[in-house]
């Protein structure tokens, strides 16, 4: 659960990179996406570089899900007749709502490949086999930003106890200095991911990123 | 001052149990808890009705014995055990809901008592010391730095009351586990078996039907000894090392 959760941080990082090139015009943007396909040529073949990355995702992915459904199987057996009255006093939101927030991102993922990968799905009915043009079509539209970013609070939640549960998991906390920063790095990896994904969407709404 | 009590009634393991409401007059904030479920009982007993049947032992805070949900909370609303809890913590007409603790490692035996020998289990499994009986020997002949000690010493303090699982969303006693490998982990003659224990107590806790510790952190907070979030970092810590070490 840990391991492959530190994979998805590295992950979301460098693709959250590669989208604040939007930023940088319609030309670096497609040449970024363009070179991830060509990258480690000619040792690798085309999207050789892609694959090796999206293969370890999918197994980190299958790892990741695995985990946590045999963890919510062994909660639901551990205690099968509730409290009448039970508080949460204190634990964060964010750490109790891991598994639904969890399922909620990956519809949000399976959306957004069949958007962006795999299906490639303008909504506003425009050419797909640009990815910049795709990009701000996509954003242009408001419920789709609305998606997008309800899914980056979803996974700043995800975020925010995921970073600090997962160094307890490797044993990385034994004192109250190392809890607390592990605590501390689960906000900021939280703010820095989500922040930075939500800026595009934004700032295409804003008019900001046009065609 | 007057309360209205709602606890959880079961004749035995066997039967299903339900809510039961009764009023409470009469009660003095200075009573502890438990006296004031005495009270009750007395009532009970008049009336000839079966008296509330709850755990207690030492009332001083120390056994463990007297664990009890109040008003959703693990020993009630202070950090300190159910028998340290006193009625000021309520206000005249509050309305108090008491429930066993609820795990299915936990069966209640009846109304509020529940069978905790799963901790001892795990305590069996791997909970201790191999040591020769018989005069003890030179204290200074092992020394122990002194952070050590204090840490060893201080989640030593760990009463095996359940309040961590009763808690915990995921009904695991990990807090309890991690407090126990620390303990002995923290001291020179807790490394022999260092590696055996830990496996040992973590394939016992699991078997004992415990759910997996996503460190929410309810445990921490529902301890009446105050045992720290770190000891699960620590319990991991030595899982992991055993199994590099091949366990």
């Amino acid at each position: 659960m840990a391991v492959s959760g530190i994979i998805f941080i590295g992950f979301v990082l460098l693709h959250m990179y590669g989208n604040l090139k939007a930023f940088s015009g319609h030309d670096a943007y497609n040449e970024y996406a363009e070179h991830l396909r060509i990258l480690g040529e000619p040792m690798l073949p085309r999207e050789g570089a892609l694959w090796i990355i999206r293969s370890v995702l999918i197994v980190s992915l299958v790892v990741h899900v695995a985990s946590a459904a045999a963890l919510w199987k062994r909660a639901r057996r551990a205690r099968r007749t509730q409290y009448v009255m039970k508080k949460n006093n204190a634990s964060s939101l964010s750490s109790r709502t891991m598994r639904w927030g969890g399922l909620t991102l990956l519809l949000f993922i399976i959306w957004h490949l069949v958007n962006f990968t795999i299906g490639k799905v303008n909504v506003s009915g425009g050419a797909t086999n640009d990815p910049y043009n795709l990009l701000v079509d996509t954003f242009d539209t408001w419920w789709m930003t609305l998606i997008y970013l309800a899914a980056m609070l979803t996974l700043a939640m995800h975020l925010h106890h995921g970073v600090w549960s997962s160094a307890q998991t490797l044993g990385l906390t034994n004192n109250t200095r190392a809890r607390r920063n592990a605590k501390t790095l689960g906000w900021i990896v939280a703010v820095v991911i989500a922040g930075g994904f939500s800026l595009v969407p934004i700032f295409v709404l804003a008019g900001v990123i046009t065609k | 001052m007057k309360v209205t009590l709602k606890i959880w009634r079961q004749p035995d393991a066997a039967s299903k149990g339900a809510m039961h409401t009764y009023e409470l007059d009469g009660v003095s904030e200075d009573m502890s808890f438990l006296e004031m479920l005495d009270v009750l009982n007395e009532q009970l007993n008049g009336k000839g009705e079966d008296p509330v049947a709850f755990d207690s032992d030492c009332r001083e805070g120390i056994c463990g014995m007297c664990g009890l949900m109040i008003n959703g909370e693990a020993h009630g609303p202070e950090v300190t055990t159910t028998c340290q809890l006193h009625m000021r913590s309520f206000k005249d007409g509050d309305e108090i809901v008491i429930e066993p603790w609820r795990a299915d490692a936990f069966p209640v035996v009846k109304d509020l008592v529940v069978d905790r020998g799963a901790l001892d289990r795990i305590i069996q499994a791997g909970g201790y010391i191999s040591v020769n009986t018989g005069s003890a020997p030179e204290a200074h002949s092992v020394p122990v730095p002194r952070d050590d000690a204090l840490r060893a010493f201080n989640v030593a303090t760990c009463i095996g009351c359940g309040a961590c699982v009763a808690a915990c969303p995921n009904g695991s006693a990990s807090l309890f586990m991690g407090a126990k490998i620390t303990h002995l982990g923290e001291l020179p003659q807790g490394q022999p078996e260092r590696d055996t224990r830990v496996v040992d107590m973590v394939a016992q806790h699991d078997h004992e039907g415990f759910g997996g510790c996503t460190n929410i952190g309810e445990c921490t907070a529902a301890c009446p000894k105050e045992i720290p979030l770190d000891v699960i970092s620590r319990l991991n810590w030595d899982l992991h090392q055993a199994m590099r070490h091949g366990h």
